[in-house]
């Protein structure tokens, strides 16, 4: 599935729950799916700041396509990366690198793209996304 | 006379709104209060009127402003009972005054030999500063420890305080858990060995009376923000005495008496700790707010207050799960809490969501935050417009909260 792909799929989602609660149960539930990271990079290093919570993000390349894994010390929050992990894990670095994040407008959540909030879901997304320059940029290396 | 909430609550606009279809519930007043019309009236005024820069011109507009500025300062000394008029430093906030003293008293009184003493109960704006002069002056910084109780350490205190010890800092009340600290007998510990005391009395103005000479401090600082006037003015209170050894912090117009390129005189107390124009409207509706509180008494704003406060703390005490923080230490204005294991911005988030506003997280108070051993709290922090009926919300909030995240 494209990040596209599942992007709609996650509006889809979403557009089920009229109120407040029942869209934050779902992302409670999606918390309890999120793929863990390994406690060995529960360190500083792997540690998303601009977070009131807890974040760690890690990435690795396996065939060309990049595994995120994450975890944090609250459930929202838990929710709220595995919803990035569920549209940016299993693609393409570059594919990472262009990806139009609109949907998490569309999904209702546009409140915590906001700069100010402390969750840090900007911080989130601007770590993958580096992961994935980073995975391009040694991946173009390899080639030459 | 009862205490009429619900009339009081008609002076303040910004509270009649809606939040995610529901009536606000203001519980962030930590942070900052609302203000009451009168404020607002009369910033508005000040600048449809007489707005001009003070203290400079001969002109009657300006003669007009300065006039009303000063007259903020007198009525700023009266509220907080000061001997002189000139002992009442307008500055931006709290954190501004804080910055001032260390600053200036730390480059004329600290060296290798001097000890500062801070406490654990502080915010970080009664932290950094001292750190900053310390490691600056190659000072060294104490800090008083906290009971389990979450009260100060006085014993560790007095074992503490030494010759080498050239000012205490401590926080009047505490801005994270609401601990109203033994002001008092920590001024006379200092005096009694003749170290001079400054109290961050950013929560502590807004909930109790304040007579700085009863009190006997040497340096008192506040915002008017949190006292429900207008944002970027604060108050440094400093005793003559230390004011006129202090040499000026910041440096540019005002503060001067004469300037040429050889030498440069400063002016009198206040204005050589003033440089700049000052924040002339925001100063004159401060009086305005002042005004305004002095209108309702502030001894039946605490006894509103301390009625409502331990409504909720009872309140929420009842909820299964419900951790006070600090619990049994004498409290003003705040109920700090935890729910079970949940992530306080976990319950943040879903609180909000119910209109309630409330703050988590650690309060800029993380070194207390560390000592507990917890990620921050979530903080309800009342005003006197605030209600039991608003308390009731948040208790079910809390009640939802459980539910979602059992």
């Amino acid at each position: 599935m494209s990040i596209q792909e599942t992007a709609t799929k996650i509006v889809n989602e979403f557009s089920l729950f009229d109120d407040w609660m029942d869209k934050y149960n779902h992302i409670i539930e999606m918390g309890k799916t999120l793929p863990m990271i390994d406690e060995k990079y529960k360190t500083d290093q792997y540690l998303i700041s601009g977070c009131q919570s807890r974040v760690w993000v890690s990435a690795e390349l396996a065939e060309g396509k990049v595994i995120f894994k994450a975890d944090s010390d609250a459930v929202i929050t838990k929710g709220i990366v595995n919803l990035l992990i569920r549209v940016f894990s299993n693609q393409a670095p570059e594919e990472i690198i262009d990806a139009d994040m609109s949907f998490i407008d569309e999904i209702g959540l546009k409140e915590h793209l906001s700069p100010t909030r402390s969750n840090g879901l900007v911080s989130m997304i601007k770590q993958m996304k580096l992961y994935a320059v980073v995975f391009k940029t040694k991946m173009k290396e390899q080639q030459a | 006379m009862s205490f009429d909430v619900l009339k009081i609550r008609k002076d303040f606009p910004a509270l009649h709104q809606q939040v995610y279809g529901k009536p606000l519930v203001y519980f962030d007043n930590a942070a900052t209060s609302q203000k009451p019309e009168a404020v607002i009236n009369q910033i508005a005024e000040y600048y449809r009127t007489i707005n001009s820069n003070v203290h400079r011109g001969v002109h009657y507009m300006s003669q007009q402003a300065t006039d009303a500025f000063e007259g903020s300062r007198k009525r700023i000394q009266e509220y907080i009972n000061a001997a002189n008029h000139h002992e009442i430093i307008i500055t931006k906030g709290a954190t501004d005054s804080i910055n001032l003293v260390a600053n200036s008293f730390g480059r004329k009184f600290l060296d290798e030999n001097a000890e500062v003493i801070i406490s654990s109960l502080e915010h970080h704006a009664n932290i950094v500063p001292w750190q900053v002069i310390c490691e600056k002056q190659k000072a060294k910084l104490r800090v008083i420890p906290v009971t389990e109780a979450g009260t100060l350490d006085l014993k560790a205190f007095e074992q503490m305080i030494n010759d080498k010890t050239k000012i205490v800092a401590v926080g009047h009340i505490s801005n994270a858990l609401g601990v109203v600290n033994p002001i008092k007998k920590i001024i006379a510990i200092a005096h009694q060995h003749n170290v001079p005391v400054m109290v961050d009395g950013a929560q502590g103005i807004v909930h109790d009376s304040i007579d700085v000479q009863a009190m006997g401090c040497d340096f008192y600082c506040f915002s008017s923000h949190k006292f429900y006037g207008p944002m970027g003015v604060g108050v440094l209170y400093g005793k003559e005495k230390w004011l006129e050894e202090m040499p000026p912090y910041q440096t540019g117009g005002e503060m001067i008496k004469s300037v040429t390129f050889e030498k440069t005189t400063y002016n009198e107390l206040p204005f050589k700790f003033e440089t700049g124009t000052p924040n002339v409207a925001d100063v004159i509706g401060f009086k305005s707010a002042i005004d305004y509180i002095d209108g309702i008494g502030m001894e039946s704003i605490k006894a509103y207050e301390d009625e409502i406060l331990d409504y909720g703390i009872k309140k929420l005490k009842a909820i299964d799960g419900v951790k006070i923080l600090a619990d049994g230490a004498p409290k003003a204005g705040v109920i700090s809490f935890l729910i079970d294991d949940i992530h306080p911005y976990d319950a943040g988030t879903i609180i909000d969501k119910f209109g309630i506003a409330v703050r988590t997280g650690n309060h800029c108070a993380q070194p207390i935050m560390d000592l507990l051993c917890i990620p921050g709290s979530i903080r309800a922090s009342l005003a006197f417009y605030n209600t039991k009926d608003e308390i009731d919300r948040l208790a079910e909030a809390i009640i939802t909260v459980k539910e979602m995240f059992a």
